[in-house]
């Protein structure tokens, strides 16, 4: 060890020393708009700690990755206490910088061992018994949770509030899996899908009157045949190209409600959207003259929650038919089509699969789904404008279906979990959000390409698994 | 006449800036096939970067003008170039020999983290800079309407061809443009040939973010403000003008994005400024699906 300390240490003070080149600039020097010109608000402290702890971070990773785990050990839980102890720091995230960065390196130093007790116990026939049972029964289980969560005591205006935003990204995930993950095109602009739906149904109700359920089938079918139109010329494109060229028209869509204030309303957005209804019934205090209200109907006192309870299951039901749709869509050919694309392009010209049309009904299902998707946005929302439809959203829904696992349907419920529900309920997280969605893409694809469930059975196996030989 | 002249000054302007973030976009593209989609916001950070180094420069008495454009010129290549540096080595290296579409889903992760990072550092409002260089020059006067070319027009002229020459010699005659171009044509064989191609990708990174920073620092100074999200617009832009030019030729990037310059300007010019940008997304939907190639480009023979 004495011997390699030297290395270990300036491998680590040149980690420090990019660090620090880095931040320079962009984190030492904060500049402040106050009227009269920008002005600065020194932050040189902070970069000077940060860089401390990303070198001490480094060599702990180094240690911990050569097996020196006890020093590596010391060091993370000396980072950790120092995190955690109430000694004086410029701001609260460096005490949280400190905190992550020895738990980070507690974790590198448990890892090797971590990895082997899970590796023997996963591959023990308890193990993969239990193991078996558990991907049986989680969605179930999670399925009961969610159509009884209305119902737990814990379910206030916010936990439901969060629970709608929560299965309407479950939804999209699952809709731009189909399209990302089972047919392997990489769409950049799935929100343009989106704001379709959102403003068939906003236009058609607000200026012809007509019900959420009437709206529902049209904008999928809008959506869908936007998909259609959008990627007919494209679909030939490599995937890369095809990226970019779907990002586009994401953006020329945005920019056309935009700007199109004659038909959408332009910047201002259009309001008084009217929620959906319940076999007529209104969901409000008092009904329009010639309706009901739902409490009327069910001879129950008004409450304000139950709107936001009916539109809880409107979208657990539209989540589940599009998971569904995919799960049975995927053993039918199309389905086969999409997935041997995905591997293969070459060799599925060659076996007689046209390309073209296997990839739009991939594009066209897909945008389906976020058409529904939107159109429940703008009832819910009763107020939309093209702010709501911006490529952030579209890359909020691609990293969902990416840390899920591409192609997982039950990795996208636990990833829209984890990036929508935390940040929303920890709002002091809100800032840091969409850097912990860009460094779990960039991680994601280093450590684990095929996403946080990184098991998924074939759909189709060539020769069935055999007990034994 | 005189208003068509003055739309073409700024196009040129514009189109000069395209050009060099352009230029990163081919090279990178030309070497590892990838879309660097963090390289707009490469281009963004040596935008702040060189507002701050402005700043200091006032704050520390620097009064020259041309001193100070210098040294904020060199510092802003120099700290930008290290942002490339660390995006190759984090994100994209350790993804060699990955599926297809993961340096682009990396890539957009470090967008996205780039530009998060800036915005929580630096803050969301946009950022007013002061201007530096003043003054113009007035070449002609028709039907009651002044041409003006304005010095900063002719320092970003100016520095953009310096820095293009420069680059294109860089690349035709030196060892390590030789050794970036070997890697292009055949990185296992320039490998057993004894070319460092890691080392050789790296340096392409920096020598694009370098680039970036300098058209960071023009844009900067021509529009007078920047703000954490510049970065995206500007990326998209240039990416249009890679592809327009022909992806992984240099010329072409130029060219490209001199025609994209041409093209925003007259049209926000001639048409309305409101669909500028959707023209430029058109066209970079056009010439993906009609001319992929570019105008420039060779075309791409797919081996299997």
């Amino acid at each position: 060890m004495a011997g390699r300390l030297p290395a270990l240490l300036k491998d680590a003070a040149l980690t420090a020393l990019v660090a620090a080149a880095l931040g320079l600039f962009i984190v030492g020097f904060k500049t402040r708009d106050i009227g009269q010109g920008l002005f600065f608000d020194y932050q040189l402290v902070d970069l000077a700690i940060a860089v401390a702890v990303i070198f001490f971070g480094r060599l702990g990773l180094q240690f911990a990755s050569m097996g020196l785990k006890w020093p590596s050990f010391a060091l993370g839980t000396v980072l950790g206490a120092v995190g955690v102890s109430p000694i004086q720091m410029p701001s609260t995230f460096l005490h949280w910088f400190v905190v992550i960065a020895g738990v980070l390196i507690i974790l590198r130093t448990i890892w090797p061992w971590a990895n082997t007790a899970i590796a023997t116990v996963r591959h023990s026939e308890r193990g993969k018994a239990f193991g078996r049972r558990g991907a049986k029964w989680f969605g179930a289980v999670l399925l009961v949770a969610a159509v009884a969560m209305p119902f737990a005591p814990f379910a206030d205006q916010k936990t439901m509030d969060l629970a709608v935003l929560i299965l309407t990204y479950v939804m999209l995930g699952w809709g731009l899996n189909i399209v990302v993950g089972l047919a392997g095109l990489l769409d950049l602009g799935y929100v343009a899908f989106y704001a379709v739906g959102a403003y068939a149904y906003a236009l058609l109700s607000t200026q012809y009157g007509l019900g959420f359920w009437a709206v529902l089938p049209l904008a999928g079918m809008f959506a869908a045949s936007f998909g259609l139109l959008l990627g007919f010329p494209v679909l030939r494109l490599r995937g890369d190209y095809l990226a970019i060229v779907t990002m586009g028209f994401g953006e020329i869509i945005r920019l056309v409600l935009l700007n199109w204030v004659d038909l959408s309303n332009g910047p201002a957005g259009i309001g008084g959207i009217p929620g959906p209804t319940f076999f007529g019934a209104v969901f409000a205090e008092t009904a329009p003259t010639g309706r009901q209200t739902f409490a009327e109907m069910m001879n129950i006192p008004f409450s304000s929650n139950q709107r936001l309870i009916y539109l809880y299951y409107i979208i657990l039901l539209l989540a589940l038919i599009t998971n569904f749709f995919t799960q049975r869509i995927r053993r039918l050919p199309v389905g086969r089509a999409w997935e041997a694309l995905r591997e293969d392009e070459t060799a599925c010209k060659a076996l007689g699969i046209n390309p073209t049309n296997t990839k739009l009904t991939a594009f066209a299902v897909g945008a389906m789904f976020a058409g529904f998707a939107g159109s429940f946005f703008a009832a819910k929302q009763r107020f939309i404008s093209p702010e709501s439809f911006s490529f952030i959203e579209s890359a909020i829904i691609l990293s969902i279906v990416v840390l899920g696992g591409m192609g997982s349907q039950i990795g996208v419920v636990l990833a829209a979990v984890l990036l929508i529900g935390l940040p929303e309920w920890f709002r002091d997280l809100g800032a840091y959000r969409m850097i912990v969605f860009g460094l779990a893409m960039v991680l994601i694809m280093a450590f684990r390409p095929r996403g946080l469930i990184a098991h998924r059975e074939p759909s189709v196996r060539l020769h069935p698994v055999r007990a034994g030989p | 006449m005189a208003y068509f002249s003055q739309q073409l000054i700024n196009a040129i302007t514009l189109g000069a800036i395209y050009g060099l973030i352009a230029i990163g976009y081919t090279m990178v593209y030309g070497i590892i096939g990838m879309i660097n989609f963090a390289h707009g916001e490469v281009f963004m950070i040596g935008a702040f970067i060189s507002l701050i180094g402005f700043m200091i420069c006032a704050g520390l008495g620097i009064s020259s003008a041309p001193v100070a454009i210098l040294l904020v010129l060199l510092t802003a290549m120099a700290f930008t170039a290290v942002y490339g540096w660390t995006i190759e080595r984090t994100a994209y290296r350790p993804l060699r020999g990955s599926f297809k579409l993961a340096p682009l889903i990396s890539a957009i992760g470090m967008s996205i983290l780039l530009q998060n990072y800036v915005q929580l550092a630096q803050g969301a409002r946009p950022k007013p800079a002061a201007s530096v260089v003043q003054g113009g020059y007035t070449l002609f006067s028709a039907d009651g309407f002044d041409v003006r070319v304005t010095w900063l027009q002719i320092i970003i002229v100016v520095v953009t061809v310096a820095l293009m020459a420069g680059f294109s010699w860089l690349i035709a005659k030196t060892p390590l443009g030789r050794q970036q171009r070997a890697c292009e044509q055949d990185m296992k064989m320039a490998s057993l040939l004894g070319v460092d191609v890691d080392r050789t990708i790296s340096l392409t990174f920096v020598m694009g973010a370098a680039l970036a920073a300098v058209a960071g620092m023009m844009f900067m100074m021509y529009y007078g403000v920047v703000d954490f999200f510049i970065g995206f617009l500007a990326g998209i832009k240039a990416f249009t003008a890679a592809v327009l030019g022909g992806i992984g030729s240099l010329p072409g990037a130029m060219l490209g994005g001199l025609l994209i310059g041409l093209i925003e300007v007259f049209w926000a010019g001639y048409f309305t400024s409101e669909y500028k940008d959707v023209a430029v997304f058109a066209i970079l939907v056009l010439v993906l699906i009609f001319r992929p190639t570019g105008l420039l480009g060779k075309p791409e023979i797919e081996k299997v």
